[in-house]
C-alpha cells in the first residue's frame, strides 16, 4: 500500500476527510519552502500537493502565474523542487507528498531520470496537467513501477466512458476539477459539485479528491461532505503573495486559513 | 536521413491521436479533452463533406480573391543571377496574408458545430485580423489575445481589430508575446469551453488543430502545382517559406511531399543571430518538449522552462514550431535554416525596391534565403518564395529602424 493509500484508508476508517492544500515550490523563495510544507502539516494537511513552477502555466489563473514567476526568478527548478523534498522527508517520513505541474520540466530531465530520483526523495504521486493518459504510455509506468502514484485529473466536461478509462491508469485518489476554468477563477456550485461527485464514485473505486475553488471552511466542509478529500491553492498561495518578505507572518497566516478548514471537515465527522 | 514519402504514408499522417512520429499529440488539461475530440470527429466528418468543401472554396474564391497569382519576379532574377525567382503571392489575400485561408475554414468549421463566440491568440496581428475579418462577416462575436508587447508593435493591427468590432484583451503574463498570448487563450477557452471555438492561427497546438490548419493551408501548395505546371510545365527546384507556427510554409510544401525532386527550405527567425541565444528558430537550435498540447522542437532552458524568444518580426516570435515540421526535420524531408533580422530587412528592402512589392516582416525571412539560394542555383531552375504577407502593418517598425518617426 502506498503512502497516500494508507493514509486515504486511515482517514476513511476514521470517517474524516482529507485537507490537501497546494503550495508552488519556491515561493516566494526556495528556501521557505520545506519550512512552510511542515507549517501546513501542523495546521492539520493530510497530503500536501506541490506545485513544480513551469514558464507556461496554461491551466492557472494569475494567483498561481505569478508565484511560478516568483519561483523562476530565484532559480526553482524540477531538480531543486525533488531536493526540498528529500529535505522534508527527512524530518516528515508520514505526510504524502504530490508533486504537481507540466510535463516539459520532466521531459527535459527525462522522465527515468525523474521517475528515479522523486522516488529517492519519498515523492508519493505525480500529477501533470498537460498529460492525459492517452500519452502517458512512456510515463505513467516508471512512476507505478517505483510506487509513486500518477494521479490524473477528472473535469465536468469528462464522459463517463473517460472517467472509467482514466481511473484505470490512476492510483492513490482522482482528482476532480470542480469548475470549467482556470485555478483560482470561479465560485464553485455546490450542488453541482456534490452530483457530479456522486456520479464519478459510482464508476471509480478510487478515493476522489475534489480542487478549484475551494476558498474557506465553509465551502471546504460542504465539498467534503461529498468527496473524499478538499484540495486548496490559490487562496493559498495568494496569502503567500501578501506576506512574501515576512516568513514568521507568513507561517501564522497560512495557518490561520488552514487549520478552521481542518475543523471545519471533522466536524463532519458525527 | 531521408526517407521516400508516398502518398499512403502521408494519408497515415498524423495518426488517431494526432501524432507525426514521435511529434503532435493531445497534450491539454482534461477539461478540453472532450471538445477536442468532438472537434476531431465533427472535421473528419466535415472534411470530406461536398457541402463544407463547396462553401470553402466558394469563399476562398469570391472573398478571399483566390487563387493567388503565381508571379515570375524578372528583374529580381535577373540581379540576383541565379535560379528564376517566382513569387507565390499570398500578401495579395483578403487581409492580406495567407492567415485567412485556415480562419474561413475554422470560422465555417465554428458554424457547423453552431458556436458563436470566437476566441484568437494573435502574435503580428495578421491572425487577429483574419479571424476578426470573418467573424464581422459571419456575425460571430470576438475575442483576440495579444501579448502587450506586440500591442505595441503592431498597433495598425490592433486598431483594425477594433474596427472590425473584436475585443483586443492585452496578455500582461511572461514575456508579454505569441506564446503568453495562446496561453491566455487557452485559458479562456477552458472557462467557456461550451460556446467557444478557439481558432488557432498556426499549425501548432493540440490535435486536430496541426491538421486541421494544414489542410486550410493547403490550398497555397495545390494552385502552386498547377500554376507552376501551367507556366512552365513542370514542377519548380525549391520551395521557400518563413516559418512561425509553420503554417503558410506547411500550406505551401504539403502538396509537394511526396515529389522528392522538390527540394523544401523552411526559413526561421534568426534574430540577433543563432549564437547570440537572442533568436525564435527552434527547428534550428532548440529541442524536443512539450508546449500548447503538442511536443515538438521548442527553444528551452536546461529545466524545461521555455526561453524568451527574439525576432524583429512579431508573427515569428514563438518558442515553439508545428509538428509536422519537427517530423519533416527529422526525417530530412525539408530543410530547415534561419536568416538574421538584418539580413531580413535587406530582404524586405530588395524587394520593394525591385519589384515594388513590400513584403510582411516575416516573409522577408524568406525573400533573404530564397534570394541567397538562387544564387547558388542554375539558371534554368525554378524558385518559388512564399510571400505570406504584405508589408504595411511594419512600415512603423521599418521607419522606427531608420529613425524616421510617423
Ligand atoms: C505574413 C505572415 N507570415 C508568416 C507568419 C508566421 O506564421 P506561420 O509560420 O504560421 O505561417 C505570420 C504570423 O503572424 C504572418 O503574419
Amino acid at each position: 500500500m502506498s503512502r497516500i493509500e494508507g493514509v486515504l484508508k486511515t482517514l476513511k476508517d476514521q470517517g474524516r476527510k482529507a485537507l490537501i492544500p497546494y503550495i508552488t515550490a519556491g515561493d516566494p523563495n526556495p528556501d521557505e519552502t520545506v519550512g512552510l510544507m511542515h507549517a501546513l502539516v501542523s495546521a492539520g494537511a493530510d497530503i500536501i500537493e506541490l506545485g513544480v513552477p513551469f514558464s507556461d502555466p496554461m491551466a492557472d489563473g494569475p494567483v498561481i502565474q505569478l508565484a511560478c514567476e516568483r519561483a523562476l526568478k530565484h532559480g526553482t527548478s524540477l531538480r531543486r523542487v525533488v531536493a526540498m523534498v528529500k529535505e522534508f522527508r527527512a524530518t516528515d517520513p508520514d505526510t504524502p507528498v504530490v508533486l504537481m505541474g507540466y510535463l516539459n520540466p520532466m521531459e527535459a530531465m527525462g522522465y527515468e531520470t525523474f521517475a528515479t530520483l522523486a522516488a529517492d526523495a519519498g515523492i508519493d504521486g505525480i500529477l501533470t496537467v498537460d498529460l492525459p493518459p492517452e500519452e502517458a504510455d512512456d510515463v505513467a509506468p516508471l512512476f507505478s513501477a517505483r510506487d509513486i502514484d500518477p494521479i490524473f485529473l477528472l473535469a465536468p466536461t469528462t464522459t463517463d466512458d473517460r472517467i472509467r478509462a482514466i481511473s484505470e491508469h490512476s492510483s492513490g485518489y482522482v482528482y476532480y476539477v470542480s469548475i470549467k476554468g482556470v485555478t483560482g477563477s470561479a465560485t464553485i456550485d455546490v450542488d453541482e459539485v456534490a452530483r457530479k461527485v456522486a456520479h464519478v464514485h459510482e464508476l471509480t473505486a478510487l478515493p476522489v479528491g475534489v480542487g478549484f475553488g475551494i476558498r474557506d471552511a465553509k465551502t471546504a466542509a460542504a465539498v467534503g461532505r461529498v468527496s473524499d478529500g478538499v484540495i486548496v491553492g490559490s487562496v493559498l498561495v495568494d496569502t503567500i503573495a501578501r506576506h512574501q518578505t515576512d516568513p514568521a507572518a507568513l507561517r501564522k497566516a497560512l495557518t490561520d486559513l488552514l487549520h478552521p478548514m481542518r475543523v471545519a471537515l471533522d466536524d463532519l465527522v458525527h | 536521413m531521408s526517407v521516400k514519402l508516398t502518398e499512403e504514408m502521408l494519408k497515415a499522417l498524423p495518426d488517431a491521436r494526432g501524432h507525426f512520429g514521435t511529434f503532435g499529440g493531445r497534450f491539454v488539461s482534461e477539461t478540453l479533452m472532450d471538445s477536442l475530440m468532438t472537434l476531431e470527429k465533427e472535421y473528419l466528418r466535415l472534411k470530406d463533406d461536398p457541402d463544407f468543401q463547396a462553401a470553402f472554396d466558394k469563399d476562398l474564391a469570391d472573398y478571399v480573391g483566390r487563387p493567388s497569382p503565381l508571379y515570375f519576379a524578372e528583374r529580381l532574377t535577373r540581379e540576383t543571377g541565379g535560379a528564376q525567382i517566382w513569387l507565390k503571392r499570398e500578401d495579395l489575400n483578403h487581409t492580406g496574408a495567407h492567415k485567412v485561408n485556415n480562419t474561413i475554414g475554422q470560422a465555417l468549421l465554428a458554424s457547423f458545430l453552431g458556436k458563436k463566440r470566437i476566441i484568437a491568440e494573435t502574435g503580428a496581428g495578421q491572425h487577429g485580423v483574419a479571424t476578426a475579418t470573418v467573424c464581422a462577416r459571419l456575425g460571430l462575436e470576438c475575442h483576440v489575445f495579444m501579448g502587450s508587447e506586440d500591442i505595441k508593435r503592431q498597433s495598425l493591427n490592433v486598431y483594425r481589430m477594433k474596427l472590425l468590432g473584436a475585443t483586443v484583451h492585452s496578455v500582461e503574463s511572461g514575456t508579454k508575446t505569441l506564446k503568453d498570448a495562446m496561453n491566455d487563450a487557452m485559458r479562456d477557452w477552458v472557462a467557456n469551453v461550451d460556446d467557444t471555438f478557439y481558432i488557432i492561427g498556426t499549425v501548432a497546438g493540440p490535435h486536430p488543430y496541426p491538421l486541421l490548419v494544414r489542410d486550410f493551408q493547403s490550398v497555397i501548395g495545390r494552385e502552386l502545382r498547377q500554376q507552376s505546371m501551367d507556366a512552365v510545365g513542370r514542377l519548380p527546384d525549391a520551395l521557400v517559406a518563413c516559418v512561425g507556427g509553420g503554417s503558410n510554409a506547411i500550406g505551401m510544401f504539403y502538396p509537394f511531399l511526396a515529389d522528392e525532386d522538390v527540394q523544401l527550405y523552411g526559413v526561421e527567425a534568426g534574430g540577433f543571430g543563432i549564437e547570440t541565444g537572442q533568436h525564435a528558430a527552434p527547428l534550428c537550435a532548440g529541442r524536443p518538449g512539450v508546449l500548447h498540447g503538442n511536443r515538438t522542437y521548442l527553444m528551452e532552458d536546461e529545466n524545461g522552462q521555455i526561453a524568451g524568444t527574439h525576432s524583429v518580426s512579431a508573427g515569428l516570435d514563438y518558442p515553439g514550431v508545428g509538428p509536422e515540421h519537427a517530423w519533416l526535420k527529422d526525417i530530412g524531408r525539408a530543410n530547415y535554416v534561419s536568416v538574421t533580422d538584418d539580413e531580413a530587412l535587406d530582404g524586405f528592402r530588395r524587394l520593394t525596391r525591385v519589384e515594388g512589392i513590400m513584403p510582411a516582416l516575416e516573409s522577408a525571412h524568406a525573400v533573404a534565403y530564397g534570394l541567397k539560394l538562387a544564387s547558388t542555383m542554375d539558371k534554368d531552375q525554378m524558385l518559388v518564395i512564399n510571400v505570406s504577407g504584405r508589408g504595411d502593418k511594419d512600415i512603423h517598425t521599418i521607419a522606427q529602424l531608420d529613425g524616421i518617426e510617423i
